[in-house]
């Protein structure tokens, strides 16, 4: 590699995580750098947090090359956690302590002096919009509040490498889009994120690349646009029947656009021209209870990839 | 490996200070209340019954049961705060997860806790023995030197209960360790009574129990009068405590390298 060609923060080349028998992560290789954000999208089960997990150096790999910050978790895992920030899937607060004491004490396990984590701590709140919570405990505090306070605390030693595993998962709407708000501002101050999800709206706000992730492996990888281009049409009908007509129904449709999905609720058609291919169905006489023409998403990408929805 | 550093160590041990500092004051009345009223009903109210002798060493039995009281404190104080705060830790309050994403390894976590724990021990047991001290039971300055005794027997219970504890994935064990371990200690291990007060074939038992080897230093440090005839027991006494101690903290380290990165 030459010298002023940048070193991947992230660095896996056939990474594998084995629990006895079952390998969860089975064989990834991946390269992200500095600036970038990065996502792994995948359903419940596809390896994402135990990938994050051997990130962050909580978790030894089975196998494979893992290099974070061009280092070897092996043997420098201290070293390398003391410039990441981690957000894990469940929250580690400590719920009978103060908003600003779980800072403080964080900023301690990093080594800050109090002074100084006192002050960034205080930044953070502001940052996140809690710091008129900060002397409240953390205990009563909604599940975006308490997510916001995590992220608050993994950037308390200003990390080189942000990683995120299910930011917004089990958030309502409203406290998602705070979260994302926040999330996009540190994209724009140039922290370099990784984060993980199994939502396609937060994977195409935020990764400029991503990787489509099932079963421990990886399925495609590129920037959103790339993967929705490569995988899938511009446009996509839904057909919605009365129960139990899809396969009837289907079958009239044959050959319409590029493809067709028959899903236990809907008949998807994959077209670069939804309302072409609409009128294509309206004229074999086929007679939908509803119907809705949208612009492709990475939630069809995963469906082309995988034969299965992202959200079960 | 990686070299466990003691600035990692105390980062572990602020954690609790800091829990402490919000919790403490639930715990001060019980911790003052309870010395004076055991040091009131059995040493003075049941000691007025007692005849001093031979069965208690030459004291009066408010000299006598005193250290013992304030060495089973301490194995109160190190069996409980190694149970339920580990496993919490582990499971309920995710302290220690969040801690092993730092640059906190798992022994250093481990070694601040157990510090704490020996730490919590100290704080009851000062409280303790300046209460005896109140009751007039000490005879010698050197009963200062029951304080250390009294970390070292909580440490005892803490090491290898928190490698039991951190084993576990339910609370299911720990009040069998109360009810088949922790009490019958207290009741006898030679807190009340010496054991040779004890039918011959059980008193080996109470021989191997921790609690007795801290009695045992409790009383001699306190009254100052060693155990007749007996005194070069001393050091096997700190020796056997000690042993317990690094046993149980080289099981539970493998068990917290093991628990925290998986
Ligand atoms: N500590 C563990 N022991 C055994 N199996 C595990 C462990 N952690 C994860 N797994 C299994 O590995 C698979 C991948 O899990 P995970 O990485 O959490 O996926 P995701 O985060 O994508 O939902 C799942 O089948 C899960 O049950
Ligand atoms: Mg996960």
């Amino acid at each position: 590699m030459s010298v002023d060609e940048p070193e991947p923060l992230i660095h896996a080349r056939g990474l594998v995580k084995r629990f006895g028998d079952f390998v969860a992560v089975d064989g990834i290789d991946l390269d992200v750098m500095p600036g970038e954000a990065f996502g792994f999208l995948g359903p419940n089960g596809a390896g994402k947090s135990s990938t994050m997990r051997m990130i962050g150096c909580v978790s030894p790999p089975s196998d494979g090359v893992l290099r974070i910050l061009g280092l070897d978790p092996r043997t420098q895992g201290p070293r390398i956690r003391a410039k990441l920030g981690v957000v894990p899937q469940l929250d580690t607060l400590d719920l009978e302590l103060t908003v600003r004491e779980n800072l403080l004490i964080y900023g301690r396990y990093f080594g800050l002096p109090r002074a100084v984590a006192r002050e960034r701590g205080d930044q953070l709140l502001d940052f996140v919009q809690l710091l008129d919570r900060a002397d409240d405990t953390v205990e009563p505090l909604s599940g975006g509040m308490k997510r916001r306070l995590t992220i608050a605390r993994s950037l308390i030693n200003e990390p080189q490498l942000l990683l995120l595993d299910e930011p917004t998962t089990g958030l309502d709407p409203q406290a998602r889009h705070v979260v994302w708000d926040r999330l996009f501002r540190l994209k724009q101050q140039g922290v370099t994120l990784v984060l993980t999800t199994h939502y396609m709206d937060e994977a195409e706000q935020l990764c400029d690349r991503l990787v489509v992730m099932d079963k421990g492996r990886i399925a495609a990888e590129g920037s959103p646009r790339d993967l929705i281009e490569r995988y899938s049409s511009r446009d996509v009908v839904e057909l919605r029947f009365a129960i139990g007509e899809n396969e009837v129904n289907a079958e009239k449709l044959t050959g319409l656009g590029d493809r067709m999905e028959v899903l236990p609720d809907r008949v998807l058609l994959y077209a670069d021209d939804g309302d072409g291919c609409l009128e294509l169905v309206h004229d074999r006489g086929v007679v939908p209870l509803s119907v809705l023409v949208r612009r492709s998403t990475l939630e069809d990408v995963f469906l082309r990839l995988t034969g299965r929805s992202l959200v079960e | 490996m990686v070299a466990l550093t003691s600035s990692h160590v105390m980062r572990s041990y602020a954690y609790w200070l800091v829990v402490y500092r919000r919790t403490w004051r639930g715990t001060v009345i019980t911790s003052l209340l309870s010395p004076v009223m055991y040091l009131a009903a059995m040493g003075v109210g049941l000691g007025s019954l007692v005849k001093g002798g031979n069965g208690t060493d030459g004291l009066t039995y408010l000299q006598f049961v005193a250290p013992g009281l304030l060495a089973a404190t301490a194995m109160q104080i190190g069996s409980f705060e190694s149970t339920y705060p580990v496993l919490g830790s582990f499971k309920w309050m995710g302290n220690y997860h969040a801690a092993a994403a730092t640059p906190l390894t798992p022994s250093a976590i481990l070694v601040g806790h157990l510090l704490w724990m020996a730490t919590r021990a100290l704080i009851a047991s000062s409280v303790y023995l300046a209460i005896i001290a109140a009751f007039g039971a000490l005879r010698t300055p050197l009963a200062i030197l029951a304080l250390p005794v009294s970390v070292l027997v909580g440490l005892a219970f803490a090491a290898p209960i928190t490698a039991f504890a951190a084993s576990r994935d339910r609370d299911s064990g720990f009040a069998a360790l109360q009810r088949f371990i922790v009490v019958p200690m207290f009741l006898f291990s030679g807190t009340f009574f010496n054991v040779t007060q004890l039918p011959a074939v059980i008193r080996p038992i109470a021989y191997v129990t921790p609690l007795w080897h801290g009695v045992r230093l409790s009383r001699d440090l306190t009254t100052g009068q060693l155990e007749p005839g007996a005194g070069w027991l001393i050091p096997l006494h700190v020796l056997y405590l000690v042993a317990l101690v690094v046993v149980g903290v080289v099981i539970a380290r493998r068990v917290y390298q093991a628990k925290l990165a998986k």
